[in-house]
């Protein structure tokens, strides 16, 4: 029993630290907020060094229900370096607006448990247990600035439609039952591996699961919820949405679909790959008119999963390969953009409209430098990261025959780059109304530094990344 | 050594003038090309002597040019007796106008940029000159045209002058692309570019027929035929001349030098050189003959009503030039040669003095607005009547001797051409004694037209462009006696020798010699009777001009405004260029490819993003609707396709 439960090792600490966290907010009168966050951050770090000494080979748990392999692994190092860098940079701010409190590193700690039981899900009820954590705590999340009407809108919003995902999710997978028989991933592969033509009812369920996963990861057309969420929430909650839960999603997307539904890739491949299109056509194409920076990044994302989607259409271990990739470059230049919009600020006031961002080359240069790189990055401009990221999954999608993929992919990241170098544009050539103040929170700094360096480093050290990604995207071959 | 120095050293001049000029300054530069320009005049002469008089023709490797398949280019530097002549001519006569220019450009702010293109322009004549291959006298023939380009333009501040420049250039153009035609047709032909090759292998192929356009052509006749079409524009021959006037843009050393003496005579040099294919093709001898003679009678009839003091000298060097081509048309090629070498001495004389002229008026060129100035410039006007004198084959002056035996020479010919090209060139010297008369007379003699302020600052030009002028004087009073035995006299075959053949059916040279009285006579005749009529009208009835152009008003507009060729060009090439040039830039750049490309792509981008943005309502059940809608259609999507 006690050997059961060293697989779950990171997440029990995950779990004690968010409990105890609650005890010691609920029974201090004083304002705990700077402790449960740093200490929220602190037991992420130990999570992930926990994560890195149980990692190893495939082991199961809770009677299979529980699994932690590569890829696994992998993802959850990712959505703990997220969780840490977003919740690191968003005390300043908090405070700032006067919404400090310890629960909200409380909701984060809650959530990042819930992503990491998403990824090391074997099995349909498993996943609904962690993505279920997840979501309501991100409901929490949304609505945590309670006294604003936009705050609480976006909350609403998104608690009803992700009440609507959730259930076509459940819905998908009772089908599935119904007409396979079981919940288990390993079980479902085998019963799937067999069967000649596919079950049409198995495949319905497959196509409300995805519905429900697809509205997670906020592709097209399950997309219509972000615009106004990321414009509402509050900007730290806006940039931990944009990172860990996204890198979740996609996680589980890809086992689903790869793992027991791996026989079916033919099936399963039709739907990705139109998502995967609309995806990259309106995250590229709605921004362009967008004045409202979180807004834009809202847009940027979901053009971003159109990519990611790219590899995953493609179904090979290349193309598992370049969603992790790019999930991993996408990850330091969603947080360092963020950072800079954390960082946006005229005489103490938050501001989140692009053109506020004029001049800002004059009036901070290194602030304004990161971003250029972070936008030429995000654009797809060699030799930055986000090159290279796009480079493998056209590269898999390629491969794999999927033309129309990587030549609508090639043509949308053109358009893209027309909104990512106008922030360019507007910080070094226009004028600037009102300077920015220089934003003093060393933590933002960091990472601003951090993401900037990953990015611009990336192209002369590409091996760790390389080589992390293709065992993860092994390991969950391997198993199938 | 001496043979490579002689051809290098301007360009050494040119470089060290051009490229440091900042360093040594306007007098360093003048120094430096007038001195290396002047060493290479000197070397000029023993190499003469040596090639010319004592028969040692030599060839000078210099290095490999290109060798790609069986074209062999090699850089090397041919001297014969032809080259001879016209080492002499272009170092002389460059030499002079560089000395003289020290003086004339003394007030330029740029006068290293000026002695180097003059220097330049120096090296690639002599390399045209003296290449023993088509492609090097290319190389030259371009580098000339360059040099000229960049000299007419030199004033660019001037728009008039700019668009000369381009002028030139283009119209040139035209000329030089048939030139290149010719060039590749020869390389076609004999698998060589080096005129001993070709000349060996010429006779050979006299009867080569080509097929082409459905009409069979005598392969020799269409490769003479476009090299003539090279040489008619750089000589400014009728239909490609319309550059040559304009060109007097330039400064007037530059008409001295490119535009009289030297680079305006290479088509003729280039036509010379090639005597052994020319001569294998009467058709093609035949179309020179009667395009020189139309261009000398043409270009002699507008220099009559010109106004502009440079603009009649170069309709006049272009008539001379329309002789030199009857010249070779009749096969008198030594006597059109002959006509070069005086010509370019009293042309240079003659524009050198235009230019003295010029400066002492204060920069004023209309020939109305001179007059009665002789006895301030007493040492110009003598120069200037040195020069007329020559030009108008006065008896012992240069021009006598060579224009005389051009005529001759037509007549000699005995074919309907040549007797045209007779009529054409006495009706020619007839038209240039008088217009020679009318600027001499309207310039120096009569009373005075220019305003006071003018006149009071008249002055003889100081000793630097005065002495260039006497020694081309000298060359306009003595190159004619002195030459015209070895040239076209009894000792004409012992000084050309191979270097220019003639075949025995073609007789001119030989029967110029036995013409009848009144040929000999007659250009001497009619040039008496120009200068007569010439005073006659600007002196005795003044008023004899004003009623003649009233009465003959058509006429007169005529040849005043050139027999039109400008305007025409300018319907037939000019304006048409323009519109499609319009045509593609606003209608296929503007309105297809940016329209639809750049410009549309960008546009419809916009109203997408326009259109998909209004798609986020912010209403929950359209967002629901949404969700339901596309898990509709894709359940429906798979039941469909599932059958």
């Amino acid at each position: 029993m006690i050997l059961d439960l060293v697989p779950l090792m990171p997440e029990l600490l995950v779990a004690a630290a968010a409990l105890a966290l609650l005890m010691l907010g609920v029974f201090r009168k004083a304002d705990t907020s700077r402790e449960a966050t740093v200490l929220a951050g602190l037991a992420m770090g130990g999570a992930l060094a926990v994560l890195v000494g149980v990692e190893g080979a495939r082991q199961t748990a809770f009677g299979g229900m529980f699994i932690l392999d590569g890829f696994a692994g992998f993802s959850k190092a990712l959505i703990l370096v997220a969780s840490a860098m977003t919740v690191s940079m968003s005390l300043d701010y908090l405070k700032r607006e006067n919404i400090a409190r310890f629960e909200y590193p409380v909701l984060v700690l809650f959530a990042t448990l819930g992503m990491m039981m998403m990824v090391s899900a074997n099995d349909f009820l498993s996943l609904y247990l962690g993505l279920e954590m997840q979501s309501l705590s991100l409901y929490v999340l949304a609505a945590y600035h309670r006294d604003s009407a936009r705050a609480t809108e976006a909350g609403l919003k998104y608690f009803v439609l992700g009440a609507l995902a959730s259930g076509m999710l459940l819905y998908g997978a009772s089908l599935i039952y119904g007409f396979a028989g079981t919940t288990s991933f390993d079980s479902l592969a085998k019963v799937l591996g067999g069967s000649g033509h596919p079950n049409l009812g198995v495949v319905a369920g497959l196509v409300f699961v995805m519905a429900g996963l697809a509205f997670k990861v906020s592709a097209v057309p399950f997309h219509m919820w972000t615009p106004d969420v990321y414009e509402g929430a509050p900007t730290p909650v806006t940039a931990f949405f944009a990172v860990a839960p996204k890198i979740a999603a996609l996680s589980l997307l890809t086992r689903v679909l790869i793992g027991p539904f791996g026989e079916l890739a033919h099936q399963w491949q039709q739907v990705v790959v139109f998502i995967s299109l609309a995806s990259m056509a309106v995250g590229s194409f709605a921004a362009i008119g967008q004045t409202n920076i979180k807004r834009l990044m809202a847009y940027s994302s979901i053009g971003h999963v159109g990519f990611a989607l790219v590899g995953l259409a493609a179904g090979s271990d290349l193309g598992v390969q370049g969603v992790l990739i790019y999930v991993a470059i996408y990850l330091f230049m969603n947080v360092g953009a963020f950072g800079v919009i954390l960082a946006m600020r005229q005489k103490g006031r938050a501001v989140e409209g692009i053109a506020d961002l004029a001049g800002l080359a004059k009036t901070n240069p290194s602030m304004a430098f990161v971003m250029a790189v972070l936008m030429f990055s995000m654009a797809g401009i060699p030799p930055l990261a986000g090159f290279w990221g796009k480079f493998y999954v056209f590269m898999a999608a390629v491969k794999a025959d999927l033309w129309t993929l990587a030549i609508v992919g090639m043509l949308t990241s053109v358009v893209s780059a027309f909104y990512y170098l106008r922030i360019v544009k507007v910080m070094y050539f226009d004028d600037a109304v009102e300077a920015l103040d220089h934003p003093t929170n060393p933590p933002i700094r960091l990472v601003m530094a951090v993401s900037a360096l990953v990015v611009l480093l990336f192209t002369f050290l590409p091996g760790p990344l390389l080589i992390g990604a293709k065992a993860a995207a092994q390991s969950l071959f391997a198993a199938g | 050594m001496m043979y490579v120095a002689a051809v290098f050293l301007p360009l050494l001049g040119s470089i060290a003038a051009g490229l440091f000029g900042r360093f040594i300054g306007d007098r360093g530069a003048q120094v430096v090309t007038t001195l290396l320009l002047g060493v290479s005049a000197a070397l000029a002469v023993p190499i003469f002597t040596s090639v010319a008089l004592e028969g040692h023709s030599v060839i000078v490797p210099v290095l490999h040019w290109i060798r790609s398949g069986s074209l062999d280019v090699s850089w090397a530097l041919k001297f014969d007796t032809l080259t001879a002549v016209m080492m002499i001519v272009v170092t002389w006569v460059s030499f002079m106008v560089h000395v003289y220019s020290v003086g004339y450009m003394a007030h330029d702010r740029s006068i290293p940029r000026f002695m180097s293109y003059l220097s330049l322009f120096t090296f690639a004549m002599l390399m045209l000159v003296t290449s023993d291959n088509l492609v090097q006298l290319f190389f030259g023939w371009e580098g000339v045209g360059v040099a000229s380009y960049l000299l007419i333009g030199f004033w660019y501040e001037r728009p008039s002058a700019c668009a000369a420049a381009i002028k030139a250039f283009v119209v040139n153009r035209v000329g030089d692309f048939g030139f290149a035609l010719g060039i590749f047709g020869i390389f076609f032909l004999f698998d060589s570019v080096s005129f001993d090759t070709i000349f060996a292998a010429a006779p050979a192929k006299a009867n080569t027929i080509v097929h082409f356009f459905g009409i069979d052509w005598n392969a020799i006749t269409i490769v003479a035929l476009l090299l003539f079409v090279g040489a008619m524009g750089k000589s400014a021959q009728i239909g490609l001349h319309t550059w040559l006037p304009d060109a007097m843009e330039g400064p007037t050393p530059v008409s001295a030098l490119i535009h009289a003496a030297t680079m305006v005579t290479a088509g003729v040099f280039m036509v010379a050189r090639m005597s052994p294919l020319f001569e294998l093709s009467n058709t093609a001898l035949m179309v020179v003959t009667l395009v020189g003679a139309a261009t000398a009678f043409f270009a002699a009839t507008i220099g009559c009503v010109q106004n502009d003091i440079k603009r009649i000298i170069a309709y006049s060097t272009c008539s001379q030039l329309g002789y030199m081509f009857f010249g070779i048309g009749v096969s008198a090629y030594p006597a059109a040669i002959f006509h070069l070498f005086t010509h370019a001495f009293f042309k240079a004389l003659l524009f050198l003095g235009a230019g003295s002229v010029i400066h002492a008026m204060s920069d004023e060129q209309d020939i109305r607005r001179m007059g009665g100035i002789w006895r301030h410039v007493k040492v110009t006007w003598a120069l200037m009547w040195i020069g007329s004198l020559a030009l108008a084959g006065i008896p012992f002056f240069a021009g006598y001797y060579s224009k005389d035996s051009i005529l001759e020479a037509a007549f000699a010919s005995h074919t309907l051409v040549g007797h045209f090209a007779f009529a054409m060139g006495i009706a020619a010297a007839f038209l240039t004694a008088f217009y020679s008369w009318r600027l001499l007379i309207l310039v120096f003699h009569g009373k005075p037209r220019a305003d006071e302020r003018v006149m009071a600052h008249i002055h003889e030009s100081p000793a630097i462009m005065i002495v260039p002028l006497m020694v081309l004087a000298a060359g306009a009073v003595f190159a004619g006696w002195l030459g015209r035995d070895m040239f076209v006299g009894h000792e004409e075959a012992g000084f050309w020798r191979s270097s220019i053949e003639v075949l025995p059916s073609h007789p001119a040279m030989e029967g110029m010699h036995h013409v009848p009285e009144w040929v000999s006579m007659a250009p001497l005749v009619v040039a008496g009777s120009g200068i007569a009529l010439a005073y006659l009208m600007y002196v005795f009835a003044p008023s004899l001009p004003g009623w003649l152009a009233g009465s003959m008003r058509r006429v007169h507009l005529f040849l005043l405004n050139k027999w039109y060729f400008d305007e025409l060009y300018d319907w037939l090439f000019v304006r048409p260029a323009f519109r499609l040039g319009r045509g593609l830039w606003q209608g296929g750049d503007g309105a297809l490819i940016d329209g639809v490309g750049p410009d549309g792509v960008a546009a419809a981008t916009r109203v997408i993003a326009q259109r998909v943005a209004r798609l986020q309502s912010g209403y929950l059940y359209h967002y629901a609707f949404a969700m339901l809608i596309g898990v509709a259609a894709f359940i429906s999507w798979y039941v469909f396709n599932a059958r």
